[in-house]
């Protein structure tokens, strides 16, 4: 029998009618329509459906949709305002760290939740911080490289830093 | 196929719930999995117990430690108390899942998961910790080798809740460490695990409990591994000798993961790797936390 709930996400309340078993990620994406979170193995292994509940992390597909009433959800799609991608995201696009795009929705909120516990992590820490992700395209140099330099502090306007010499996609990226 | 859920604002709600059949649920971490795995349909009815007042507390109890049920390993992890005197549990609760499962789930949910392969449960075997349960009509205390009694199984009546976890004060100069074989550095459960806690005095091993994981249906400690250190220098040939009374202890099943005979094999090996992590600890010098990564690309 389907629950009347409210699912607050990226600050919009959105009243929702589920059955018990529906997990947060199918609500988000089927229910709410917001569909940047992605299902990749749904089976918490791969991070693809990550957002923040309460600020920590979750993997969404694993997670019972009526668990989160009362509960701040974010998505990617609240990582960014409405016509400018953030520093984060654009720093992704400076250093190559999208290919194929699904696992980056929850590589940019993994990455959020780590630069917030920790604003100047080391190589080392990005690639634990972010070790719940997997990007199949085997992507990992410039997704690091882009946390890095959002970490550095200093993420240039889209379109005039040359990409980082090593993180260059290969050819046959899928 | 679950038909109904609801949201506990008190303990004695969530008693009531489960009482009546309800399936308790906190970080979420296990159940959904396992359901979609097939190892148990999801429960007909759900009461969530995320919500309780005061059941996520870490407290320091008559020189000892309570862990309030739904403490989870991220809390575990960020505990001074836990990481100077019940390392090894910090050991285990920082490599548990990936940083979502670690934020979610619950230290309450992974001992009653039952899994002889869940890495908080060699530590809490050997730091003697018990599990306190919680029904309508009372509350009783139960040491963790009698709760496990295999795969996925307790000897919890349906009506109990587990409220918290009692872990005895440690004596001074002990060391801990949890050490596990693993082939990915997230999302990854042991091959093999081992949890050794060792007291020193004076230069001799006073006491030590070594317990194995993922090597037996139900995480438990071994007797021969401790009594083979046990008044000993803890030197190489006493870390030698624990190791492998630990290794004789084990009855590993093939799977996914690993054979029987790697198990066994590998059992020696990281079962002196925590020995030793141990005692280093133990004598006042540092190992990072996790132990595991750190001793990584060691003998």
């Amino acid at each position: 029998m389907k629950v009347a709930t409210t699912l607050t996400v990226n600050g919009t309340a959105y009243p929702v009618e589920l059955d018990p078993h529906v997990s947060l990620l199918k609500a988000v994406r089927e229910e709410l329509g917001l569909t940047g979170s992605k299902e990749g193995c749904d089976d918490s292994e791969c991070g693809a459906c990550m957002m923040l509940l309460d600020g920590q992390p979750v993997n969404a597909c694993s997670y019972l949709a009526l668990q989160a009433e009362g509960r701040a959800v974010t998505t990617v799609e609240g990582l960014a305002g409405e016509d400018e991608v953030g520093p984060l995201q654009r720093a992704f696009l400076q250093q190559g760290g999208v290919q194929c795009g699904f696992c980056t929705p929850g590589m940019l909120v993994s990455a959020t939740a780590l630069l917030r516990d920790n604003p100047d992590p080391t190589e080392e820490e990005i690639r634990i911080g972010l070790s719940g992700n997997l990007c199949r395209c085997t992507g990992y140099r410039g997704i690091v490289a882009a946390v890095r330099e959002v970490a550095s502090g200093d993420v240039p306007p889209l379109g005039t830093a040359p990409v980082h010499a090593d993180a260059t996609p290969p050819h046959h990226a899928g | 196929m679950t038909r109904s859920f609801t949201s506990a604002s008190t303990l004695d709600d969530a008693l009531t719930a489960i009482a009546d059949g309800a399936r308790p649920v906190a970080g979420g971490t296990d159940l959904v999995v396992g359901a979609r795995q097939g190892k148990a349909p999801l429960p007909e009815a759900i009461v969530a117990i995320d919500r309780i007042d005061g059941l996520r507390a870490i407290e320091v109890v008559g020189g000892g430690l309570r862990l309030g049920t739904l403490v989870t390993h991220g809390d575990i992890v960020a505990s001074e108390e836990i990481r100077t005197r019940y390392t090894a549990l910090a050991d285990a609760s920082a490599i548990v899942g990936s940083h979502a499962t670690r934020a979610q789930g619950t230290i309450g949910g992974n001992v009653m998961n039952a899994s002889p392969a869940m890495d908080t449960g060699a530590p809490l075997l050997c730091f003697g910790a018990t599990a306190v349960l919680r029904s309508p009509s009372g509350e009783r205390s139960v040491g963790l080798d009698e709760l496990w009694t295999g795969p996925g199984k307790t000897s919890a009546k349906p009506d109990e809740l587990l409220v918290a976890l009692d872990i005895p004060a440690a004596a001074a100069g002990t060391g801990s460490s949890y050490v596990r074989l693993e082939y990915r550095r997230q999302m990854e459960i042991a091959v093999v695990g081992a949890a050794a806690v060792v007291t020193v005095d004076g230069g001799r091993v006073a006491d030590t409990r070594v317990a194995i994981t993922a090597l037996t249906p139900t995480i438990r400690r071994v007797p021969e591994a401790e009594s083979a250190l046990d008044g000993s220098d803890g030197g190489a040939a006493a870390i030698a000798a624990g190791a492998a009374a630990a290794a004789a202890a084990a009855t590993p099943i093939s799977d996914v993961r690993g054979s029987a005979d790697y198990r066994r094999a590998m059992a020696e090996v990281i079962a002196a790797r925590a020995i030793t992590a141990a005692l280093t600890r133990a004598r006042g010098e540092t190992v990072p936390i996790p132990a595991s990564p750190a001793l990584h690309g060691a003998n």
